[in-house]
C-alpha cells in the first residue's frame, strides 16, 4: 500500500508542478463551459427578410408590418425589384425573400385570390424549413384578418375544429441553456480524462522513465492505479466546478439527486480513463496518442447527441452510438439534472458503463503486460 | 534555397518514418467526413413518441395512423393511463406523447369541436418545438380532410421555393463546416507539435545553429504539413461530391486556393501556439481541446451566429473557421464567384499575416 502512496504523491506533484497543465485542467473547461452554452442556441429567430414589393399598397404595408412585429423576422431590405432581393440572399444579407406581385391588393379584393412568392436560402435546411413555416403562418393569419373584415356574417362557415394544447415538460422556459450546459460539461470532462491519461503514460514511455519504473519493485497494478487515481480525483473536482458554474452561473437547479450524477460520473471516469490507458498502450509517441484519442473522441462527441439529436441519425449510425460511452454520460446528466430521473430509470446506462469500464481496463492491462 | 529544401526533406522523412501518424492524418478526414456527413443533421425526424388514446374509436385510430406513417414520428408505445407518462419521459424513451381524450370521434362529428393534448419533453427545446409544430400540421391536415373544405373567399396563396438545397439536406451545411473544423485542427496541431517536439528533445538548439535563419527553419517545418493538408482538402472534396452528393457548383480552382489559404492560416496559428509553449502536452491540449469546441460553435454551421449575445457575435469574428465556412458555403453550395468572397478572403489573409507576425516576434524573444 505504501508503494501506491508514494506513486500517488509523485503523480500529484508532477501535475501540480506544471502551471500550464493546471491551467488547462481547470481554467480551460471552466471558460468553455461559461462561453459555449451562451453561443449554442438553435432557436430559429432573427431571420433576415428581404421584401420585393411590386404593389406598394395598403395591404402590403399591413402585411409587412405584421411580419416585422412577429419577432422572428428582421427586415433588411425593402426593394421594388426581385433582382435586388435575390442579390441580398446571394451576399448572405437575407435568408428569405418575399415577393409581392403587382396588383396584389386588387387581386384579393376582386379576384378572391392573390399569390405570393417566397424564396428561401436553404443551405441550412432546418432553418429554411422553419423560417418558411413561420412566414406562411403569419401570412395565413393576416389572410384570416382580411377575410373576417370582408365577410360580415357568418365570419367563417361553421366547420370542425380540433383544439390542440401543447405543454412542454422539464424545461418550461424552453431555454436552450438547460439542455446544453450539462452536455457541454460532460463533453469537457471526457476530453480531459482521456487526453490526460493517454498523454501522461506515453510521456513516460517517450522520455524513457517507464523503463526505470519497470525495474523497480512496483507492481503493474500499482503503476496503473497510481496513474488512474489522480486523474479520477481531478475529474471529479472538475465536475464539481462545472456543477457550481451550472448552479450559480446559469441558475440551473438540478431536479434530480446530484449523488446519482456523481455515482455515475465516477463509474464513467473509470471507463474513460481506461480508454486513455488503452490508447497509451498502443501509442509510442505523445503525438500518436493525441491523434488516436482525438480521432476517437471527436467521433464519440459528435455522435453523442451533444449538438444534433441521435434520433435523427441514420439507423446504422444509431446502432454505432450504442458503443459510444459519451452518449450514455450525456444522456444521464441531462436526465438527472433536467428531468429528475432516478436510479431505476438509468439502470441500463449504469450496467453498460460498468461493462465499458471492465472491458476497456482489462484490455488495456492485458495489452500493457504484453508490450512491456 | 538549397539549405531550405534540405530542411523540408528532413521534415518529410520525419513524417514518412512514423507510418502510424501518417495513416491517422490521412485517414482521419476520410472517416470523419463520411460519418459526420451522413450522421449530422439538425433536422428532426424519426422521433420516438407514445400515444395515450382514451377514445379508441374510428377517428382516433385514423389520426394515429396518419401520425405514425409520417417520417417525423415513430410511434413506439401505446399507454393506457396518465400515470405512465412521467416515468416514460424520465427513462428518456420518448420525445412526445399524444393524448386523445374520450369520445374524440363523437366530439368531432357532433360537437364540431374536439380536444387533443401534446406533451413534449422540453429538455431539448428545439426538438420539442419542432415536434409540436409537425404534429399540429398533421392534425390540421387530418381536420381539413374531414371538412372537405369548400373554397374560402379572399385567399392569399404562397408559393415557396427552397434555393440551393431543395431537398433540405443537412449535409449541405455540415460538409463545409466539418471541412473547416478538420483542416483547422489537424494543421494547427501538427505544426505546433513538430516544433515543440524539437524544443522538448533539445534538438531545436542544434537546428538553430545551422546556417538557415530561424524563420526559414520554421517555414521549412510548415511546408510538408501544408502539402498534407492539401491532400486532405482534395479527399474531402472528392468524398463530398461522390459519396455525400454535395455538389461543387462554383469554381474548383477558386475553392482549392481558398483551401490553401485557410491551411496556411491554420499553420500560422499552429506556429503561434508552438512559440508560446514548451511541452508537446500543452501544445496538443491547446490546439485540440482549446480549438475544438470554439471552432465548432463559432464557425456558424451548428448554431446561427446572429442568435448569440452581442459580445459573442463580436468574438466569433476572430475565429478563422467562421470566414472559411462562409467562403466554402458560397463557392461550393451557392456557386458564386470571387466577387462575393473577396472581403472574407482579405480577412483571412490579414489574420494569417498577424499570426505569422506574432509567432515570429515570440520566436525571436525565445532565442535571446
Amino acid at each position: 500500500m505504501s508503494v501506491l502512496k508514494y506513486l500517488l504523491q509523485k503523480e500529484f506533484r508532477q501535475i501540480f508542478r506544471d502551471p500550464s497543465i493546471l491551467r488547462i485542467i481547470f481554467v480551460m473547461p471552466a471558460l468553455q463551459l461559461i462561453v459555449i452554452p451562451m453561443a449554442a442556441d438553435y432557436e430559429v429567430k432573427n431571420i433576415n427578410l428581404s421584401v420585393a414589393d411590386h404593389d406598394h399598397s395598403v395591404y402590403t404595408q399591413q402585411m409587412v408590418q405584421k411580419i416585422k412585429s412577429s419577432g422572428y423576422f428582421k427586415l433588411v431590405n425593402y426593394s421594388s425589384t426581385y433582382q435586388e432581393a435575390v442579390t441580398s440572399i446571394e451576399s448572405d444579407k437575407a435568408d428569405i425573400v418575399l415577393e409581392i406581385p403587382a396588383k396584389f391588393e386588387q387581386n384579393i379584393v376582386h379576384e378572391d385570390q392573390a399569390s405570393l412568392f417566397i424564396a428561401v436560402n436553404a443551405v441550412n435546411g432546418m432553418k429554411a424549413n422553419l423560417g418558411a413555416a413561420y412566414l406562411q403562418n403569419i401570412i395565413q393569419n393576416y389572410n384570416n384578418q382580411i377575410r373576417t373584415k370582408w365577410v360580415q356574417f357568418p365570419p367563417i362557415p361553421p366547420q370542425t375544429n380540433i383544439n390542440i394544447s401543447v405543454s412542454n415538460w422539464f424545461n418550461p422556459m424552453m431555454s436552450y441553456k438547460y439542455f446544453m450546459v450539462p452536455a457541454v460539461l460532460a463533453t469537457l470532462l471526457t476530453m480531459l480524462g482521456t487526453f490526460l491519461t493517454a498523454l501522461n503514460i506515453v510521456r513516460e514511455k517517450e522520455i524513457g522513465t517507464i523503463e526505470q519504473i519497470n525495474v523497480t519493485p512496483i507492481k503493474k497494478y500499482h503503476f496503473i492505479l497510481g496513474k488512474l487515481i489522480p486523474f479520477w480525483v481531478l475529474g471529479l473536482v472538475v465536475l464539481t466546478i462545472g456543477f457550481l458554474i451550472m448552479r450559480f452561473g446559469y441558475q440551473i437547479h438540478p431536479v434530480g439527486n446530484m449523488l446519482i450524477v456523481y455515482f455515475f460520473a465516477s463509474l464513467y471516469l473509470i471507463s474513460i480513463l481506461g480508454l486513455g490507458l488503452l490508447i497509451s498502450t498502443y501509442a509510442d509517441t505523445q503525438q500518436q496518442a493525441m491523434l488516436i484519442s482525438f480521432f476517437l473522441l471527436m467521433i464519440f462527441i459528435m455522435l453523442g447527441g451533444l449538438f444534433t439529436p441521435i434520433d435523427s441519425m441514420p439507423a446504422w449510425v444509431q446502432k454505432l452510438t450504442w458503443l459510444n460511452p459519451v452518449s450514455y454520460f450525456i444522456d444521464v446528466v441531462r436526465m438527472v439534472v433536467l428531468k429528475g430521473s432516478g436510479l431505476s430509470d438509468i439502470k441500463n446506462h449504469i450496467f453498460v458503463i460498468i461493462g465499458f469500464a471492465i472491458f476497456l481496463n482489462s484490455w488495456a492491462i492485458w495489452n500493457y503486460k504484453k508490450t512491456s | 534555397m538549397k539549405q531550405f529544401f534540405a530542411f523540408v526533406k528532413k521534415e518529410f522523412f520525419h513524417i514518412w518514418r512514423d507510418k502510424r501518424t501518417l495513416f491517422i492524418l490521412l485517414g482521419m478526414p476520410i472517416t470523419q467526413i463520411i460519418i459526420f456527413g451522413f450522421a449530422l443533421t439538425n433536422e428532426v425526424k424519426n422521433s420516438k413518441m407514445a400515444i395515450l388514446d382514451f377514445s379508441k374509436d374510428a377517428s382516433s385510430i385514423q389520426l394515429i395512423q396518419k401520425i405514425s406513417v409520417s417520417k417525423y414520428f415513430d410511434a413506439t408505445s401505446v399507454l393506457s393511463s396518465y400515470k405512465e407518462v412521467e416515468p416514460l419521459f424520465k427513462k428518456g424513451k420518448v420525445k412526445m406523447i399524444l393524448v386523445i381524450p374520450q369520445q374524440f370521434a363523437i366530439d368531432l362529428q357532433h360537437g364540431n369541436k374536439a380536444q387533443l393534448q401534446l406533451i413534449c419533453d422540453g429538455s431539448d427545446p428545439n426538438v420539442a418545438n419542432t415536434l409540436s409544430k409537425y404534429a399540429t400540421a398533421i392534425v390540421m391536415d387530418f381536420q381539413n380532410a374531414l371538412v372537405k373544405q369548400q373554397k374560402l373567399p379572399y385567399r392569399i396563396e404562397t408559393d415557396i421555393r427552397m434555393l440551393y438545397n431543395p431537398e433540405l439536406k443537412g449535409a449541405y451545411s455540415f460538409v463545409p463546416g466539418v471541412m473547416a473544423l478538420i483542416l483547422m485542427l489537424t494543421s494547427a496541431m501538427m505544426t505546433s507539435i513538430a516544433i515543440v517536439k524539437e524544443k522538448e528533445m533539445g534538438t531545436m538548439e542544434i537546428i538553430l545553429v545551422s546556417p538557415l535563419r530561424p524563420f526559414g527553419v520554421v517555414i521549412a517545418k510548415a511546408v510538408p504539413y501544408m502539402l498534407l493538408s492539401m491532400v486532405n482538402v482534395a479527399t474531402i472534396l472528392l468524398l463530398s461530391v461522390f459519396v455525400l452528393d454535395v455538389p461543387i457548383r462554383g469554381s474548383l480552382i477558386l475553392l482549392l486556393s481558398e483551401g490553401l489559404l485557410f491551411t496556411i492560416t491554420s499553420l500560422a496559428l499552429g506556429l503561434l501556439i508552438s512559440s508560446i509553449t514548451n511541452s508537446q502536452q500543452v501544445a496538443m491540449l491547446i490546439s485540440l481541446m482549446g480549438l475544438f469546441l470554439p471552432t465548432t460553435v463559432f464557425s456558424g454551421y451548428m448554431f446561427p451566429i446572429e442568435n448569440m449575445p452581442l459580445p459573442l457575435q463580436v468574438m466569433s469574428n476572430i475565429v478563422p473557421a467562421k470566414w472559411f465556412y462562409f467562403i466554402v458555403k458560397t463557392i461550393m453550395i451557392k456557386g458564386l464567384g470571387f466577387q462575393y468572397v473577396w472581403k472574407e478572403t482579405l480577412i483571412l489573409i490579414g489574420m494569417t499575416v498577424v499570426l505569422f507576425g506574432l509567432s515570429i516576434k515570440n520566436f525571436k524573444t525565445r532565442l535571446s
